[in-house]
């Protein structure tokens, strides 16, 4: 096995990219071929991921299964991969979801092929972010991973609504929000591109594992004729990641083509878009920004988690006010994704304050690992169960249902599963990571995270609005008789996910322990003092 | 300089003005033997005998290295007249096939006489080293042109173009007789050489050879149609039948420019830095005033016109340069000048021959009715616009490097400038050529054997010289050393 | 005697354009298969010698010289170095990729592939020249039988006037640069046009400095700068697809190097005084280019448009003279150069299909033509700078090297890729999804196997440059190597 050990990373992040090609390779029809032969090239990483779990050392801080090959020496940019306890959750997320997603999938009629390549595609891309240890390549993967999702939402979207343009012109929602996502995220990580570049200027490497060696410390910046103080540059570097990955995540104010990306997506995009994608961010934030600037991220701290708090809050109100269901899950990441970067945060702040006990700091880093792994259970899920009642009733507004739960008790049960999980009930997963976060942060950040805890009370009312407009009040008389319960394949998309919500919120040990070690790592290395 | 006192062997120099005199005198012969049809063979004669010629100056009449003044002085036998006699040579023998098959020219006896007797004068003045000489030498080259241009008495235009061509050419001649006497007057010499030395002894004053020297400017620069002297060229040129005109502007120019800079070389080096200056600014008006007027042109021949105005401009610039590089390039230039203009006026006489209309719209479609001819024409013009691979690109590199060297630069960017309009009409002609379409498309477009074979000489000529041109540069170089 | 590849693959296509010639005009098939195997031969020669380039010894391999006009020191001199290599293969895969996309033009094919040939033989010309001279002699030739292939087989409402527009510009250009070379020439003193002596003529800083500005914006031109950048998409729209191709391709590129070439490697001084306001007319090119380019309707009008925006990109990495700006650009030549020419072959292929190029009238092409529309996504995704694509690994370096001299600039440009995304998205929408309009309802139909592999052979090689930029990027660092050597190891 040792060659399959040394290219272990390798192997799971090109096998979809390489099955994607066999798949272009082959005729369109039958559909179901590709269908089948994506779901089962999706699940060679899930398999290797698995192994890749149990081989992984978790006594060992640092990078693991490190590899190294030459890529771009002309400007000191190699191919450089590793994992430590924090990318290898991302990577069980993103390999756990991809084959699920696929699986939810089946029901797409239009263009197959190119659907499922596009999928294939996405996940290298996800994938490849979360692995790689070169900035460059970071942002490679970062980049090429819009591509795929852009095109899914174009063109696989909802293929009904119209948004009114500026100046009257009207085009198909889907365009919009498609529009929407590749330029917004374009635009904020045009930041993050000149700022990736000011750094490999000056530092002469895109080597992560050197640059938070040299970059933080750094204190004269020759090699750029910038006529700031290095503080300044520094700042703004430091926001410039922070906008990326900001809108990535997303924290408000930059989260408006969220709802309109996941509401338009196919309901296997929003479910890897709310998945994996919001992770991005967050994982930005915690492979990126907290290592390269520790000094900054302390000073901004507090801002971080003022723009935190409002994307708990005004996620949670907004969720509330929707009218379509979708949306209202839409709405829901904005509000969970804000804990996480609470988390990251309070964690920020903790780092330059002696005082303040490193334990409450790990345990809200803890608790942010843990919510983005959860809430890519639970956002899937309900994005899944949102599209399956979609699929059947072709609405998704929320007044147009009722009291279906005794046409579909079997789908009714799932769904109020995974809203639980979702608002955080004990015993399931999402009450574990939230709470983590809150009592993390609460020595470190305690106005904030009262503050959010009013937002945590609007989840319950939110999650709870949705499940008594689907399920509950007078039962809508058009639906009889044209409404079928889920079927086994869609069972077998959610099962895994609703095992996992249980199982986390039951144990979560397994799972805490490899992310524990990397945040530790993390901490120390980040602690200014 | 000495002059080489008289012994038979100086006839060797002289070999090739013979021969010439044999040719005409054979063609007076068989012009009166040969009956109507049979005349046109006089057009092989001459060619053969131009040949001939061609091949006598080339090995019999090799002067040496360093020249002789020969004949009491009247001549000089130096690599310059060397040279150039190959031009003039080359030329009058593709005129006479472009000739051969002109309507009412190519089966004229006279024609050729007449052309020969001017290629003689020619050859002369590429020699002559006298006032006298040259005055006569002139003169000799001059009025059978003057007959030349009219010789169509029964077409208004060519009437008019002869007339006006003598009119202004006597007047011109007159003055430059007057600067002649003028010279002769300051030095009591009319060899010049001679005169040169008696100038450079400093008794006479620099106003009054300024003066000698603006008025035989005048007439040498009505021989090259430079301005403000170039008025008469478009009308002459227009009127005149097609290989006359084409004669006119590439083997009688450059019989102009070897006397012009043989004269001004020789004699006033006293006071170049005030010849220099005065061709400088010549040169640019000449370039400038003959591509503009250039670009509204219409009819194909005055196109021609007005573009060799501006290249006796280009011509000139090499001459500002007043050093061995410089006079090397304006032979050079000549040379492949007399090639590529050669070849337009031969595509429009041969374009005339069967459409019988020489505007520029007529050549609509050409390349579809005779892809080869269009092809020539797209070689001559290209040329003419100084494109590579063509002669045209080297030779106007060679020029303003010359006068890049000697200090010129603000002459070559209005040359350059002046290229670029150049470029702008010669695209326009082959642009109708090459993309208009017209309805006689269908109908065949025949070129004798003459014409194909004239063409097909001068288009291997200008890629020939216009790649490979080393050599013909070395010539250029052996005439410029004849008088450094 | 080592085998002459680099003239083998100069004459190729001159040859082969005189073989054309030869064949009768009516028999067009011989026409077309002769020009396809010149292209081809010529395309094999050129990844030969390209794969046979060895970086690690560096420096100016293939040399042949033999003397030309020795009075005037001019030698036919030819080479390779880094920079170089790339391009000759650009220009032989633009070609053999040309003659594929023209196998459907009809109007006299003989004529049409005979003075595209003359056009590759002096692009060809230029960039293997060492001596001065000659570069100016191939210029040339690659300048004029544009006017015709243009004027003639062109689009028909703007072709007279693009092409007479494009030749006079570059006419102006390059004489404008022919001036300053004679002024080189004579200052050195050296009696030689060779330009690897001539880099050690030492002129003085004042005379590098005022002629700099002359012989760099005279090639320039050719590379689309800004405010010389008019005649450009002009010409790309009224040129036939393979002469758009070209022209974009390899015709830019040409202004590019030859300006590099003889600009900055002769008058190194020069460049140093003068490269803070060409930096900055490239950045207009590059933010105002894509913002242009963006608002057009004609569907070749954008690439146009697009063309200049990138081009400002190369200028802007020689403007900033350091290692990496210089490498970007270096790849960036050949990286655009190949978008460039798969966007304008999938642009001709829609046109031939739809007969308008009108973007609002388009669309829904992806249905009846997928190769195409792959094509230009990956064409589109280059464009936009993406990752993993050739644009990538060239612009990186770019704005690399402008951090390392003026670093506001980058934070201008980069806008540029916002901006060129928008539009590249906008297109890819509207002309490749969407409704097929009812005009096009079942007129249109898919393309020839020749256009595929034309398109495949493309996008083949933007994405290996994209994934795997070693392929190129060592032997273009061993170019700016020497580059950076005649700068004085800045």
């Amino acid at each position: 096995m040792g060659l399959i050990d040394n290219y272990l990373l390798s192997l799971i992040l090109f096998t979809p990219a390489l099955g994607a090609l066999v798949l272009v390779f082959l005729p369109s029809e039958p559909r179901s071929l590709h269908r089948w032969g994506a779901l089962l090239i999706s699940l060679i990483p899930l398999a290797l991921t698995v192994y890749l779990w149990f081989q992984f050392d978790r006594s060992l801080p640092g990078f693991q299964f490190e590899e190294s090959a030459i890529w771009y020496e002309a400007i000191q940019s190699s191919y450089h991969l590793g994992v430590d306890g924090l990318s290898l959750t991302m990577v069980l997320l993103t390999t756990l979801l991809t084959p699920l997603s696929i699986l939810a999938s089946f029901s797409i009629q239009d263009r197959v092929k190119p659907y499922m390549v596009l999928f294939l595609f996405l996940e290298t891309g996800m994938l490849g972010v979360f692995l790689a240890l070169d900035l460059l390549i970071f942002f490679v993967f970062y980049e090429v991973g819009l591509v795929p999702m852009f095109f899914l939402i174009n063109q696989w979207g909802s293929e009904y609504g119209e948004r009114t343009l500026f100046g009257g012109v009207k085009v198909q929602a889907r365009t919009y929000a498609s529009f929407k996502f590749m330029i917004y995220t374009m635009g904020a990580s045009l930041g993050l591109l000149l700022a990736i570049q000011l750094i490999g200027v000056t530092a002469g490497t895109y080597d992560l594992v050197r640059l938070v060696e040299i970059w933080p410390s750094l204190t004269v910046i020759e090699q750029v004729p910038l006529a700031l103080p290095v503080s300044t540059i520094k700042s703004i570097a430091f926001w410039a990641f922070v906008v990326a990955f900001a809108l990535k995540v997303p924290v408000w104010p930059f989260h408006t083509w969220l709802p309109d990306a996941h509401t338009e997506a196919p309901t296997a995009g929003s479910m890897i878009l709310a998945g994996v994608l919001l992770k991005l961010g967050g994982y930005g934030f915690l492979r990126l920004v907290l290592p390269l600037y520790p000094t900054e991220s302390y000073q901004f701290a507090g801002a971080l988690a003022f723009l935190a708090v409002m994307a708990i809050i005004f996620g949670a109100f907004g969720a509330f006010g929707q009218k379509d269901f979708k949306r209202l899950v839409a709405y829901s990441s904005i509000n969970h994704m804000g804990f996480v970067v609470l988390g990251i945060a309070a964690a920020a702040f903790a780092a330059g304050s002696p005082q303040i006990d490193p334990l409450d700091a790990n345990i809200a880093l803890n608790g942010a690992v843990l919510q983005m792994f959860n809430h890519g259970l639970s956002a899937a899920g309900m994005f899944f169960l949102v599209g399956v009642i979609y699929e059947r009733t072709h609405t998704r507004n929320l007044e147009d249902y009722g009291g279906l739960f005794p046409l579909i008790p079997a789908y009714g049960g799932i769904l109020i599963f995974t809203a639980m999980a979702s608002l955080g009930l004990p015993g399931l997963n999402g009450f574990i990571s939230e709470f983590l976060v809150v009592r993390g942060a609460w020595a470190i950040f305690p106005v904030f995270t009262a503050v959010a805890m009013l937002g945590l009370l609007f989840t319950g009312a939110y999650v709870l609005k949705g499940i008594k407009h689907v399920l509950q009040g007078p039962l809508n008389e058009k639906w009889v008789g044209h409404l079928s319960e889920i079927n086994t394949r869609e069972i077998f998309v959610i099962a895994p996910l609703m095992v996992l919500m249980l199982q986390l919120g039951v144990w979560p040990a397994w799972l805490l322990d490899v992310i524990n070690g990397a945040m530790t790592a993390l901490f120390q290395m980040n602690a200014l003092f | 300089m000495t002059i080489t006192p008289y012994d038979p062997s100086v006839f060797l120099a002289i070999v090739p003005e013979i021969s010439i005199l044999v040719v005409l005198s054979l063609v007076l012969l068989f012009d009166a033997v040969w009956q109507d049809e049979q005349r046109r063979n006089l057009g092989w004669l001459t060619f053969a005998g131009l040949l001939v010629t061609l091949g006598l100056s080339l090995t019999v009449a090799r002067p040496s290295a360093e020249g002789a003044l020969i004949f009491g002085g009247m001549l000089r036998h130096d690599n310059l007249a060397y040279v150039l006699r190959i031009l003039f040579l080359f030329g009058a023998a593709v005129t006479a096939l472009l000739g051969m098959d002109t309507p009412n020219l190519g089966r004229r006896g006279e024609f050729y006489l007449l052309m020969l007797a001017s290629t003689f004068g020619m050859l002369l003045m590429a020699s002559a080293a006298d006032l006298i000489m040259l005055f006569l030498a002139i003169e000799t080259t001059t009025i059978p042109l003057y007959i030349l241009a009219g010789f169509f008495y029964r077409d208004d235009k060519s009437t008019e173009s002869g007339f006006k061509y003598l009119l202004f050419g006597a007047m011109t001649s007159a003055i430059s007789l007057y600067g002649f006497t003028l010279l002769f007057g300051f030095s009591g010499q009319t060899n010049l050489y001679g005169i040169a030395s008696g100038l450079a002894s400093g008794q006479v004053p620099v106003f009054s050879v300024l003066v000698a020297m603006l008025l035989i400017l005048i007439g040498f620069g009505f021989k090259i149609s430079v301005a403000p002297m170039q008025f008469w060229a478009p009308d002459v040129y227009e009127g005149a039948p097609t290989p006359v005109a084409g004669f006119l502007s590439t083997a009688s120019k450059a019989a102009g420019f070897v006397v012009l800079m043989r004269f001004f070389v020789v004699v006033f080096p006293g006071i170049e830095q005030y010849w220099t200056l005065v061709i400088a600014v010549v040169a640019a008006l000449t370039m400038t005033i003959g591509n503009f007027i250039a670009l509204a042109q219409k009819n194909i021949k005055r196109l021609l016109a007005y573009s060799s105005i501006a290249h006796a401009g280009y011509a000139l610039v090499g001459v500002v340069a007043v050093s061995e590089l410089g006079i090397n390039s304006v032979v050079f230039y000549l040379g492949a000048y007399l090639l590529t203009n050669l070849a337009a006026f031969g595509v429009a006489a041969t374009f005339y021959r069967v459409v019988g209309s020489d505007e520029i719209a007529a050549y609509a479609g050409l390349s579809r009715r005779k892809p080869g001819l269009a092809l020539v024409m797209l070689v001559a013009f290209l040329s003419l616009a100084g494109m590579p691979p063509f002669a045209g690109f080297i030779a106007k590199i060679v020029v303003f490097a010359a006068a890049v060297e000697a200090g010129f630069v603000w002459l070559v960017v209005i040359g350059v400038l002046n290229s670029i309009v150049g470029l702008y009409y010669y695209l326009r002609v082959l642009n109708v050529v090459y993309h208009y379409r017209s309805e006689d498309e269908e109908k065949p477009l025949e070129i004798t054997p003459p014409y194909a074979l004239a063409l097909v000489l001068l288009v291997a000529g200008i890629i020939v010289v216009g790649t490979l041109f080393a050599p013909f540069f070395g010539l250029g170089n052996l005439a410029a050393l004849a008088l450094f | 005697m080592q085998f002459p590849i680099l003239s083998v693959i100069v004459f190729t296509p001159l040859l082969s354009a005189l073989i054309i010639l030869l064949i009768p005009g009516e028999r067009k098939t011989e026409v077309r298969v002769t020009a396809l195997a010149a292209a081809l031969l010529a395309f094999l020669l050129s990844l030969w010698m390209y794969f046979n380039y060895d970086t690690a010894a560096a420096g100016y391999q293939y040399i042949e010289k033999y003397t030309w006009l020795p009075a005037l020191g001019i030698s036919y001199h030819v080479g390779v170095d880094g920079i170089s290599a790339p391009l000759v293969l650009l220009t032989g895969l633009v070609m053999f990729t040309g003659v594929l996309i023209s196998w459907g033009i009809d109007d006299r094919p003989r004529e049409f592939f005979a003075f595209l040939f003359i056009l590759a033989t002096g692009v060809f010309g230029v960039f293997v020249a060492l001596d001065l001279f000659m570069l100016f002699f191939f210029y040339e030739i690659a300048v004029f039988p544009m006017y015709l292939l243009i004027a003639i087989w062109g689009w028909k409402q703007t072709r007279e006037y693009a092409a007479m527009k494009l030749t006079l510009y570059l006419f102006i250009g390059s004489v404008v640069s022919m001036v300053g070379a004679l002024v080189m020439y004579f200052a050195a003193g050296m009696n030689t046009f060779d330009m690897l002596e001539l880099e050690k003529a030492g002129f003085s800083t004042g005379f590098q400095q005022f002629w700099f500005p002359f012989v760099f914006l005279g090639f320039a031109v050719l590379g689309g700068i800004f405010p010389f950048h008019n005649w450009s998409p002009d010409g790309h729209v009224a040129a036939p697809t393979a002469v758009s191709m070209f022209h974009a391709g390899v015709l830019m590129k040409l202004g590019a190097f030859a300006a590099l070439r003889v600009g900055i490697m002769l008058l190194p001084e020069g460049a140093k005084a003068h490269m803070w306001w060409i930096i900055l007319l490239a950045l207009v090119n590059v933010v105002y280019g894509a913002f242009i380019a963006s608002v057009q309707t004609d569907f070749k009008y954008v690439i146009g448009f697009s063309s200049v925006s990138h081009m400002g990109l190369v200028m802007m990495g020689f403007a900033t003279l350091s290692r990496e700006g210089l490498i970007g650009a270096g790849v960036q030549m050949f990286s655009h150069g190949a978008m460039t020419a798969l966007f304008f072959a999938v642009v001709g292929m829609v046109y031939d299909q739809a007969h308008t190029r009108d973007i609002p009238r388009l669309g829904g092409i992806s249905r009846v033509m997928p190769y195409a529309t792959i094509a230009f996504i990956i064409g589109g995704l280059v464009s936009m700078g993406m990752p993993g694509f050739s644009g990538f690994v060239a612009e990186f370096p770019i704005f690399m090297g402008v951090w390392k001299t003026y670093p506001w600039i980058a934070v201008v440009a980069v806008v540029s890729i916002v901006v060129t995304a928008s539009y590249i998205m906008r297109i890819i929408r509207k002309v490749f999804f969407g409704q097929v309009p009812d005009e096009h309802d079942g007129h249109l139909s898919d393309n020839t196997r020749l256009d595929k592999l034309a398109l495949v052979v493309l996008s083949l090689v933007l994405l290996i440059l994209g994934i795997y930029p070693s392929v190129m990027v060592p032997m273009v660092e061993t170019g700016v190597e020497n580059i950076l050597r005649l700068l004085g190891g800045a």
